[in-house]
């Protein structure tokens, strides 16, 4: 990768950096009529919602609004939490790990499932396996999160008390314990995406001329497998995980509130239900900033995963 | 191991199975629309009380029993099945349109619009999917204009980027090298020659991303927002049964089995198609 197509892709991320901001700032402007009196209701006095319009700032001069906003996030100040008057990042760090924990648990868990599943049916391929590894993703894809959260909770936590039905719990182990459902959960929404990448991959590594030489040198079919398919074909799954952080850090929104994980995710929902809106930009705006960093890192970990791509000149295609 | 080593069967014999593979999507996918349009007709009426009967076990006259008004849950769910399709599809309708005409333009003249739609596009998908849907859903206020608006805001980003690719890789070919020596316009080599060549891979995708969409608007609808409570919604219905979990648990299975059921034919129809159009 050369040094200006670098160059390019921060610009890039720069301009999209700085169109967040703007979207985030808007959201509290796409609510009909007047923020303040969203926020407090019908029943509340003119100059209750005064006041709290004053406070936001949403007195001033939509520009004058957003340079407070602009100044104010890069310096890491969102503002406080209208409903508890806490600032918002103090807010947000108290519930940062129970978040982190469950992303990471939910990667581990997609990566333990994935890798089983195309490996069989790559190597078995057009056998009954093969299609149930192919059709199972599909049958995921319209799973919604939401009701599989209840449907295992009144199956393990309910009916077989393996699982408590949600929380955190206070020590490491229950923690793990709390978060195996809903890290579960996640790792099935993004499944569909994983599965079919690594399973394509592998069938194109399996077609290559390499394999085939490696093949009738004799190499047995265990190490063309681990050391001339795989080390080839892992590289776009792991392109397609990272690109779908997205999706998984929606999921997990959803799934932290049907789980009462007390995370960031169930955070904002919450935020969003009770027209918190500096709670919601600043999360929204930080979720957002997490996304568009592990875009740019899965670029780099494809140049760094793959010795081709180091060097351009090398790269005969 | 030797599954792989049939790269010589290609043509008819690859032709043959592939059409035979579509063919069952295909009956599934009938058969589902046929039960989800016509059902509604025969049932009693999804909002019907009756108070008397409530919590109902499935029985013959009520198979998957009533709900805590005493409503047929069966009609119900049909219903809801009914309704988050069509609203679905329309919810697509816009963003395939935009998404296209973008991507088109995007694919065509490269350079400073094909950045700034990239740029755009890349904003949208810097907030994950349900965090932008429902930010957006909840703030412009329930109903269900708010899910068509999320849905439409978020759902363009896709098919830009495929009718992009698809316009890019046409330019390469030769027919619209052809056409844009002979002199034709910008607009009419796009529209007559470019179009009918890419216009179905956005269309394949669309079966497959309604199921998305589906499974957002149950879940907008699941946490509050979107549909009214007398108005039979799955994901709204999955919320309802909810605290009867213990007791009648039909009550949430029922709606959100339905939901997998319409996802799992749409993205079997989908995928066999996408399959086809790529062996051909």
């Amino acid at each position: 990768m050369t040094r200006s197509s670098w160059a390019q892709r921060g610009v890039r991320a720069l301009a999209v950096l700085i169109l967040v901001m703007v979207v985030t700032f808007l959201f509290v402007h796409l609510v009909p009529g007047d923020p303040g009196r969203a926020i407090l209701g019908a029943q509340a006095s003119p100059s209750a919602v005064k006041d709290l319009d004053a406070r936001l700032g949403l007195d001033q001069p939509l520009l004058a609004q957003f340079w407070t906003y602009v100044s104010g996030a890069v310096r890491g100040n969102f503002g406080a939490s209208v409903s508890q008057g806490v600032p918002v990042t103090e807010l947000m760090s108290g519930r940062l790990w129970p978040t982190v924990a469950l992303i990471i648990y939910a990667a581990l868990l997609t990566v333990v499932l994935t890798v089983p599943a195309a490996i069989l049916a790559a190597t078995r391929r057009g056998t009954a396996v093969d299609h149930a590894v192919r059709i199972g993703p599909l049958l995921g894809l319209g799973l919604p999160s939401f009701w599989l959260a209840l449907v295992l909770i009144q199956l393990f936590a309910v009916k077989l008390g393996l699982f408590p039905p949600g929380g955190y719990g206070s020590t490491p182990w229950q923690h793990v314990r709390a978060l195996t459902l809903p890290a579960f959960v996640i790792a099935v929404s993004i499944l569909p995406f994983t599965v079919q990448s690594l399973r394509a991959a592998m069938v194109e590594a399996y077609d290559s001329e390499y394999v085939a030489a490696a093949r009738a040198r004799g190499v047995p079919s265990r190490r063309v497998l681990t050391r001339h398919v795989l080390t080839n074909a892992y590289i776009p799954a792991v392109v397609v995980l990272g690109l779908n952080i997205g999706w998984l850090v929606g999921n997990t929104l959803i799934v932290e509130k049907v789980f009462a994980v007390p995370g960031v995710g169930s955070l904002l929902i919450d935020s969003t239900l009770s027209r918190d809106f500096p709670v919601v930009q600043g999360l929204a705006l930080l979720i957002a900033v997490l996304v568009i960093l592990t875009n740019v890192l899965t670029d780099a970990a494809r140049v760094r995963l793959d010795p081709r791509l180091r060097r351009p000149s090398a790269v005969a295609r | 191991m030797t599954v792989h080593a049939v790269p010589a069967v290609g043509g008819l014999a690859r032709g043959t199975r592939t059409r035979r593979t579509l063919r069952l999507p295909v009956i599934a996918f009938v058969v589902l629309m046929a039960v989800i349009f016509i059902a509604p007709l025969l049932l009693p009426s999804p909002t019907a009380q009756n108070l008397d009967n409530i919590l109902a076990p499935p029985s013959l006259a009520y198979p998957l029993g009533t709900d805590q008004l005493g409503r047929d849950e069966l009609s119900r769910v049909v219903s809801g099945m009914r309704l988050d399709l069509v609203v679905s599809v329309l919810a697509l309708v816009v963003p395939i349109l935009v998404g296209s005409v973008l991507g088109a333009v995007a694919g065509w003249y490269s350079g400073k619009v094909d950045g700034t739609v990239g740029v755009l596009a890349d904003t949208v998908q810097a907030f994950p999917y349900y965090l932008f849907v429902i930010v957006l859903a909840f703030f412009l206020g329930a109903g269900v204009v708010s899910i068509l608006v999320a849905v439409a805001v978020v759902a363009w980003v896709s098919y830009m980027r495929i009718v992009r690719a698809a316009v890019q890789s046409a330019l390469q070919q030769d027919y619209v090298r052809a056409a844009i020596g002979a002199g034709y316009s910008d607009w009419r080599i796009l529209w007559r020659h470019v179009l009918p060549n890419v216009f179905k891979q956005p269309l394949t995708y669309a079966i497959t991303d309604v199921v998305v969409v589906i499974v957002s608007t149950a879940t907008l609808s699941y946490l509050g927002v979107g549909f009214a409570p007398p108005t039979p919604e799955l994901g709204a219905m999955v919320a309802d049964g909810q605290q009867f979990m213990g007791t009648r648990p039909l009550l949430t299975v029922a709606p959100g089995l339905a939901i997998v059921i319409i996802g799992a034919t749409l993205a079997v129809l989908g995928n066999s198609i996408a399959h086809r159009s790529e062996a051909s």
